[in-house]
């Protein structure tokens, strides 16, 4: 072959090679991602229909493995009361785990506080969970990278590297992790990743009587409680620290912290 | 019973020492304790010593000549406890090594093993060129001897080990040492004070926690580790010339008059008082540091009344106010600050004035670490630790009084041990 028959058959196939290409697009992974949304978890709470009952807390301490009588929780709900002379009271026994059986305060130390229905101005139920922040400080902080935020957006713990020190229950600016009595590592609400994962809500959603915890997948704009987020006016806890939390609220107040 | 006993099985760690008053978060314990306190506190003591012997050894203050030699190598002996009571307090002691293996280096916590590890070569081989002579010394005598002992026969091994092969005692070689030492001693000081500002950082960084959360923090620490490990060295220093005194009397005493050996009483006395009385204006200047550091950042948190003020000026003002204006500023501050400001200064009162200074600094970690969890995150509620003392079980243990004092026995032990390598008070010409 010359050098003439060698530019003459380079050319033609580059030029029938270009006919079939040019029918390909080049994507931008962005775009791709806008036009199929993937999955980031978000979690909802309507603090207008909580009632305390804990069930939510009852399941999730069942599910997840975390002993009842140990006290600490992935999940609580905790109740506000105002009195009509100006006083504020908040109160989660055992993180609700039974509920509220009692009508008086539990203020620490064995000591509670009577509050006459009478003078009750108006009293409420939050439920609070990890808010599984789009920028984790627990993350940031763990030495090792055991703990982490998923590509799905659920903040995990890796159970067999934790080292123990506590710098992520620290980091936390809303008490959700605390050491897991039995495994002595840190835990914290997975937002039920063993069930979500397969198609299931998490345990508490499932228990909750009154539809007070939903979840959803954000990024998909035909999931109700998405639409539901994206048109009411939603809440979220503490955003002076910059966490971004995908728990969102319906029915918060200033005291709610 | 069993019920009792199931509950105990499941208790939380951190449950056992936290009280809970009005409304604190279910997960809410106090879960850096004791420890968390011991750990600032000896890295400081590490920090404070190694930068006693630089004054020395950069500086050439000459008259520190003894006791940089003594605090550099009790800044070693502090060394390997600075890491104690973190793995004391790991809930996985175990997995303390993947901090080395796999840092996640977005955490301030991971840079410890590099910084610790940087920290302590750079020690170990300032001593080594400070002691390579005597190694040498040792060996050649020890070399000397016709017959030998087996312990004698180890020790040569071992002192053999340690010249590494550098033989060479001729004062060209040993001038080259000093000039090495002197370059350690420099590169030491910015990496000691990275070692403790880092510890500050940890604190200071927590942006949950409303008392720590201040860019003062690593500066604040710092500074009141220096005036802890200048403080922990006039101490001991004080008292191990006080024993080695006591010995040369008893010395003197034994034998007949003129017989050489021990050191002179008067001229140990006198040597000491100098020094002490020099080291202890550097802790006058330190202190007056720390201090204003302090009250800075507390009369910017009540002048500012951000969010947080209210439930910080009850823990400051009213719960912890025995524990930071009496025991920490005024028992461990404002008194050895006026015991050694006050005219006619000896060494007895100001080996008294360190003593208040380390109990001053370890109130003020006291104050920080448990002070930091003394309220909830809900702004809303306090948390009381009870130190637990009677250990019923291995948590209480670490975490607790005997494990404290574990922390803080451990260096001098360790101190007893590396004086018989490398003696503090060896006689030799200025290296």
């Amino acid at each position: 072959m010359n050098r003439r028959d060698f530019l003459k058959g380079t050319i033609v196939v580059i030029a029938g090679a270009a006919v079939p290409l040019s029918s390909l697009e080049f994507f931008d992974p962005c775009e791709v991602l806008a036009v199929n949304p993937g999955i980031h978890w978000a979690f909802l709470v309507d603090t207008y229909k909580c009632v305390g009952c804990g069930f939510c807390v009852k399941a999730c301490k069942l599910e997840n493995d975390v002993p009842l009588e140990a006290k600490v929780t992935r999940t609580w709900v905790e109740r506000y009361v105002y009195t009509r002379d100006g006083h504020q009271y908040v109160d989660s026994p055992d993180g609700a785990l039974q509920g509220f059986p009692e009508p008086r305060i539990d203020m620490g130390l064995g000591e509670f506080k009577e509050i006459e229905p009478d003078n009750v101005g108006k009293a409420f139920f939050v439920p609070k969970l990890c808010n599984h922040c789009d920028t984790p400080p627990c993350t940031q902080v763990c030495p090792v990278g055991a703990t982490y935020k998923n590509d799905e957006g659920v903040v995990l713990v890796d159970r067999s590297w934790c080292i123990g020190c506590g710098y992520c229950i620290m980091a936390c600016p809303y008490g959700a992790r605390y050491f897991h009595p039995v495994y002595k590592v840190a835990d914290k609400c997975t937002l039920c990743y063993h069930r979500i994962t397969k198609g299931l809500p998490p345990a508490c959603v499932e228990a909750c009587p009154f539809g007070a915890r939903k979840i959803c997948n954000i990024q998909d704009s035909n999931d109700p409680v998405t639409r539901l987020i994206l048109s009411e006016r939603v809440g979220i806890l503490k955003e002076e620290f910059g966490t971004r939390p995908q728990a969102f609220y319906i029915g918060l107040t200033a005291e709610v912290r | 019973m069993i019920e009792q006993l199931a509950q105990q099985a499941m208790a939380v760690p951190g449950e056992a020492w936290t009280t809970k008053e009005l409304f604190v978060l279910p997960n809410e314990y106090i879960y850096w304790s004791i420890q968390i306190v011991m750990y600032p506190f000896m890295t400081g003591l590490v920090a404070g010593a190694f930068v006693l012997s630089s004054l020395y050894h950069v500086f050439g203050v000459q008259r520190l000549r003894d006791i940089a030699r003594f605090s550099l190598v009790f800044s070693f002996a502090l060394l390997p406890v600075a890491m104690m009571p973190l793995l004391l307090h790991l809930q996985q002691p175990l997995r303390g090594i993947n901090v080395l293996m796999t840092p996640h280096f977005t955490s301030a916590i991971s840079a410890f093993g590099i910084v610790f590890l940087t920290y302590g070569s750079i020690v170990a081989s300032e001593l080594w060129f400070v002691y390579r002579r005597h190694f040498v010394l040792t060996v050649r005598e020890l070399a000397a001897r016709k017959e030998r002992s087996g312990f004698a026969g180890f020790r040569l091994l071992f002192f053999k080990i340690l010249t590494l092969g550098a033989m060479d005692i001729s004062p060209a070689a040993l001038d080259k040492d000093h000039q090495a030492c002197k370059i350690m001693a420099a590169i030491g000081i910015p990496v000691a004070c990275f070692l403790h500002g880092y510890a500050g950082f940890i604190f200071g960084s927590v942006k949950a926690n409303a008392l720590w959360m201040t860019p003062l923090m690593p500066v604040i620490f710092i500074c009141s580790a220096i005036v802890s490990g200048i403080a922990l060295c006039i101490l001991s220093y004080v008292v191990i010339q006080a024993i080695r005194r006591l010995r040369a009397r008893r010395e003197m005493t034994a034998r007949p008059a003129g017989a050489g050996g021990a050191p002179a009483v008067e001229g140990l006395q006198e040597a000491t008082r100098q020094e002490v009385m020099l080291v202890s204006n550097y802790l006058l200047y330190f202190m007056i540091a720390a201090i204003s550091l302090e009250i800075l950042d507390l009369i910017f948190r009540g002048y500012t009344q951000v969010k947080s003020w209210d439930i910080l000026r009850q823990v400051i003002m009213e719960r912890d106010f025995t524990k930071i204006f009496i025991l920490q500023y005024g028992i461990g501050n404002l008194l050895p600050f006026v015991m050694m400001i006050l005219p006619g200064r000896t060494v007895r009162r100001t080996a008294a004035a360190s003593c208040l200074v380390l109990f001053g600094v370890f109130m003020m970690r006291w104050n920080v670490v448990i002070g930091g969890q003394a309220f909830s995150l809900s702004f809303a509620g306090f948390m009381d630790y009870h130190l637990p003392i009677i250990p019923h079980n291995i948590e209480t243990f670490k975490e607790g009084l005997f494990g404290a004092l574990l922390v803080i026995i451990t260096p001098f032990v360790l101190f007893y041990f590396i004086n018989k390598i490398m003696p503090a008070f060896l006689k030799e010409e200025a290296h």
